[in-house]
């Protein structure tokens, strides 16, 4: 899956009605943001959901290995990011800015800007709301069967594709806000996904795959080690710092930190 | 929620609908394929190149593939490509002899049938392959050559390298072209005095320097191996990515021992001088393609004898059960390792290769690398070698073909839907592997099948 989202993050880049002139202020400005979150959800989740049609579900049907899923996740990625590039420019765009940024709140001589603290806040609703969706409803109590056996599931009468097209649509739903969230800081172009996608599932294996808490673990420690390992060392080695710590700990734990143990490899 | 059994539905729906959901799929396609080869857009207009896509003139001729498209796919239609396919099946039923010819994996089963006649049987594909790969740079421009060896010798060799790992023992490895890194650095260490910030004591010519850099791959091939291929599937991928990452990153940043981002200029170039021979290869692209050829045209040979080897029969049983193979007596670590490490020696002689180009940058390893090799040998058949040289061929090829047409930066769109494309009709690859090909059969010789449409290799898919 690392692939496809790799795609959607360009896809999603231009979706949210860009605001010229003055900075918007108040509740202009948290309708626009929120308004830029819903886009870039909504461009997302679409595109997963051209992703699996066209690039997963053929290969379900067909019964094809796993490594076949790897190949064409990349096929569609390489198309759907090349795409953006020719339709959306090659050249990275800023996104406009939606609200003055400055310090919210300062504990000593760290302060949290406006920036950071949006970022946290949507990510710890996105956390909690995914949390309860996976333990708590019906929907998520499929998802795990599926993701266990798909094919008992489908005996007791869960509708296996459906489940499987929601899931991709809910990840593109949480990479597209992502984006939204990145483009904000960092500019959108068409490659910036690759980047952030490689990074999403080495924190998901770090934390233990399958395992909600445990990708949020996994991508918090990832981030720390980044950001502590550029500063300790050079910045240029953080993500040699952060692929180093990360071997080392599945070393430790095959199976990620919070993952179960394996059962035989299927 | 209810339970899908896809085939009930279809039967009693309406006509309309069904027509409507045979659009679909055609409609949307058309529609793609318009924006694709339509005019672009940019950051400033976003909706310009797709607005100028669909509602131009032009859109009619994506209006007519797409009615041509729905046409095939109504009952009617169906009947009469049925009918076409039959009347070119009775055309070509005299060239069907030649169809094993075309796959080749045809030598075992020539064995079984004819052992008089199966010399000729078992040499002639490879043979006329050979010839072919021969004569074909002869027919192409310069630019044609140039990329015949960067794109198709040198990815041919790192192709087959991987295929080992991938597709023989059927481990995951996202970070195969470090290998080629570290053997296209240990060249510059030991070839030139002044390419790198510091060299080996002594310096030899590039050929000289192949076991160096083997060994320096196949020693980092085990060093990685041992402690990780205990991981399965997922988990093994992200390790060797993340040692793939390393390794470009080490070769980005530590200036102070690789030269840094800047590259290594100097490496010499390759030479033969031997009492009464001096040649050294040059810029020209030919010799270099030649030197290719007969370097893939090894690798080939040798591993076809490996994978019908001891140490190939224990990779073709860690791949289809890891646990079984163990328990029948396969020393299942060992065979891997050994796959990671024949793979590695591939890439690293590979580099030797690269290096003596006079000129390498840490951008040539990075991860798009290492995936673009995975994808030729999934794309061409991983575990079948021969699928693998093909998939180098035509992917390589295409992006070629490419080149003058569209903008560089446009044909990964084309490369992307070529490859989706390819899973969705033929998931185990280009020429898939045949299934335990690599088993030696006892008791008397089995009815060879006759070739028939491709069975996805349901040992793989473990």
């Amino acid at each position: 899956m690392l692939g496809s989202f790799g795609g959607l993050f360009a896809a999603r880049a231009l979706a949210p009605g860009g605001a010229d002139g003055p900075t918007p202020a108040g509740l202009t400005a948290i309708a626009l943001v929120v308004a830029g979150l819903a886009a870039g959800a909504a461009a997302g989740g679409a595109s997963a959901f051209a992703v699996e049609r066209a690039a997963y579900r053929p290969l379900r049907r067909r019964g094809a290995p796993p490594l076949a899923y790897l190949i064409s996740a990349i096929g569609a990625s390489l198309f759907a990011y090349n795409l953006a590039g020719k339709e959306f420019g090659r050249q990275s765009v800023p996104v406009p800015e939606l609200f003055t940024d400055g310090p919210v709140l300062s504990v000593g001589s760290v302060a949290l800007s406006t920036q950071s603290a949006l970022i946290i806040g949507v990510a710890a609703v996105m956390l909690l709301g995914v949390d309860w969706l996976v333990s708590s409803t019906r929907f998520g109590q499929a998802v795990r069967a599926v993701a266990q056996d798909a094919q008992t599931a489908s005996l007791m009468g869960v509708d296996v594709e459906k489940i499987i097209t929601g899931t991709f649509v809910l990840g593109g739903l949480l990479a597209g806000a992502g984006g939204f969230l990145y483009a904000m800081t960092f500019n959108a172009s068409y490659t910036m996904g690759f980047v952030p996608g490689i990074k999403a599932f080495t924190a998901a294996v770090l934390g233990g795959i399958g395992n909600v808490r445990g990708a949020v673990l996994g991508g918090l420690l990832l981030g720390l080690l980044e950001s502590y390992g550029g500063y300790l060392l050079d910045a240029s080695y953080r993500d040699v710092i952060a692929f180093g710590v990360l071997v080392v700990i599945l070393l430790a734990r095959p199976a990620g930190i919070l993952g179960a143990r394996a059962v035989r490899a299927a | 929620m209810r339970a899908t059994v896809g085939a009930s539905r279809s039967g009693a729906a309406p006509a309309a609908r069904a027509g409507a959901r045979a659009a679909t799929g055609p409609c949307v396609l058309g529609l793609l394929a318009a924006i694709v080869t339509g005019p672009r857009g940019d950051g400033d207009h976003p909706w310009r190149g797709v607005e100028r896509s669909v509602l131009g003139p032009r859109i009619a001729v994506f209006a007519v593939l797409v009615a041509l498209l729905v046409g095939a796919r109504t009952p009617a239609g169906r009947v009469s490509l049925a009918g076409l396919a039959a009347a070119a099946r009775r055309r070509l039923t005299p060239l069907a002899p030649l169809a094993p010819l075309a796959l080749v994996p045809a030598g075992a089963r020539a064995d079984a049938r004819a052992p008089g006649r199966a010399w000729t049987a078992r040499r002639a594909g490879p043979g006329a392959a050979l010839v072919l790969a021969a004569l074909a740079p002869l027919a192409v421009s310069r630019a044609g050559q140039q990329s015949m060896v960067n794109d198709i010798g040198l990815y041919a060799l790192l192709a087959l390298g991987l295929n080992v790992v991938v597709g023989c023992a059927g481990l995951l490895d996202l970070g195969y072209v470090a290998f080629f890194a570290i053997g296209a650095y240990t060249t510059a260490y030991v070839t030139s005095p002044t390419a790198m910030p510091w060299h080996a004591p002594f310096t030899v010519n590039p050929f000289l320097a192949v076991p160096f850099a083997v060994a320096a791959a196949a020693l980092a091939g085990v060093v990685l191996g041992g402690p990780t291929l205990r991981l399965g599937g997922d988990y093994l991928a992200i390790v060797t990515l993340g040692f793939g990452e390393i390794v470009q990153l080490l070769a980005n940043n530590a200036g102070g021992i690789t030269g840094g981002a800047r590259g290594v200029f100097g490496v010499p170039p390759l030479s033969v001088s031997l009492p009464g021979l001096h040649y050294a290869w040059g810029l020209a692209p030919l010799p270099y393609y030649y030197l290719l050829l007969g370097l893939v045209t090894v690798v080939m040979v040798v591993f076809g004898r490996l994978e019908a080897a001891p140490l190939g029969r224990a990779w073709a049983a860690v791949r289809e059960d890891e646990f079984a193979a163990g328990l029948t007596g396969v020393r299942t670590v060992r065979a891997k390792l050994a796959a990671f490490a024949i793979g590695a020696s591939v890439s690293g002689f590979a580099g030797v290769l690269y290096a003596s180009k006079q000129f390498f940058n840490p951008d040539s390893f990075s991860l798009q690398a290492s995936i673009l090799v995975l994808t030729l040998v999934v794309f061409g058949g991983r575990g079948n070698r021969w699928g693998v040289l093909l998939g180098v061929v035509v992917l390589q090829g295409l992006a070629y073909a490419l080149r003058g047409i569209v903008p560089p930066p446009d044909r990964y769109i084309y490369f992307g839907a070529v490859i989706v494309a390819m899973m969705a009709l033929r998931p185990a690859g280009l020429v898939p592997a045949p299934v335990g090909r690599a088993l030696p059969r006892s008791g008397p010789p089995v009815v060879p099948a006759q070739p028939g449409p491709a069975v996805p290799d349901p040992a793989v898919t473990t």
